[in-house]
């Protein structure tokens, strides 16, 4: 079990803030997650999480689509920030 | 660092309480760099609409962890003492304070660079976003080149060391 986050424009888009997700044995990186996501709600969220400008953070880090999840994980999906 | 202290509120703050705070206590003390972050009435990257209220939201966990990050990495660089860092969250309305970063050292170099620091990086890489409501409706502020740029100086600067 993994669980997804979604913040601020990318939460409103998908209105949804996060879900608990079981993951397929072959999803095993940010970037199978996304085509996992997108096969379980719809390609409208390909065009929402495939932008450049959506950054990822995996266990609360920075991170990026190649990097690897597991069982367990906390992974997020948001925009560049904008606080201060 | 002696002591850092992050907290991330919806309520306001009041600054000379925390700064006294934060002083308690301490005779080492030579320095206190402070800065406050408030809500602009007008927004010149938003139009000429008036913002009527601010909505900042987090992401609870790593904006934390973020901001100390940011903390610890500033304490590489220069010889802190105390480190307080407050931003708030939720609605805000024009010349509300949103932001207050607190930097005490023994010399005002190593306070002024390091609140200038955390304020840098704070605005680039914490997790925070803002959307602002005007007469027009509510908008997602964009995030900002120039504030990408503001953190680049630090890595020239580092290499002048």
């Amino acid at each position: 079990m993994v669980s997804v986050h979604y913040f601020a424009s990318i939460r409103e888009k998908l209105a949804l803030s996060a879900e608990q997700l079981e993951l397929p044995l072959h999803v095993t990186t940010v970037s199978a997650l996304v085509d996992y996501l997108v096969e379980r709600h719809g390609a409208a969220w390909a065009e929402v999480l495939s932008k450049a400008s959506v950054l990822v953070a995996v266990n609360q880090s920075v991170a990026n689509y190649s990097a690897e999840i597991k069982d367990g994980d906390e992974i997020a999906f948001f925009p560049p920030v904008t606080g201060g | 660092m002696r002591s850092l202290k992050v907290s991330i509120q919806s309520e306001d703050f009041n600054i000379e309480e925390e700064c006294l705070a934060l002083r308690k206590g301490h005779k080492d003390i030579g320095a206190l760099a402070t800065f406050t972050g408030l809500v602009r009435e007008l927004d010149s990257e938003i139009g000429d609409a008036k913002v009527s209220a601010l909505f900042l939201e987090h992401y609870p966990g790593m904006t934390e962890k973020s901001l100390e990050e940011i903390a610890a990495s500033a304490d590489q660089r220069w010889p802190l003492l105390d480190v307080l860092i407050i931003h708030r969250i939720g609605e805000l309305k024009a010349a509300d304070q949103i932001v207050f970063v607190a930097v005490s050292s023994q010399h005002r170099e190593a306070a002024f660079a390091a609140c200038n620091y955390i304020m840098d990086f704070l605005k680039t890489s914490a997790p925070f976003w803002k959307k602002s409501r005007t007469a027009d409706g509510e908008h997602w502020v964009e995030a900002k080149q120039s504030d990408v740029k503001a953190t680049e100086k630090w890595a020239e600067d580092q290499q002048k060391r």
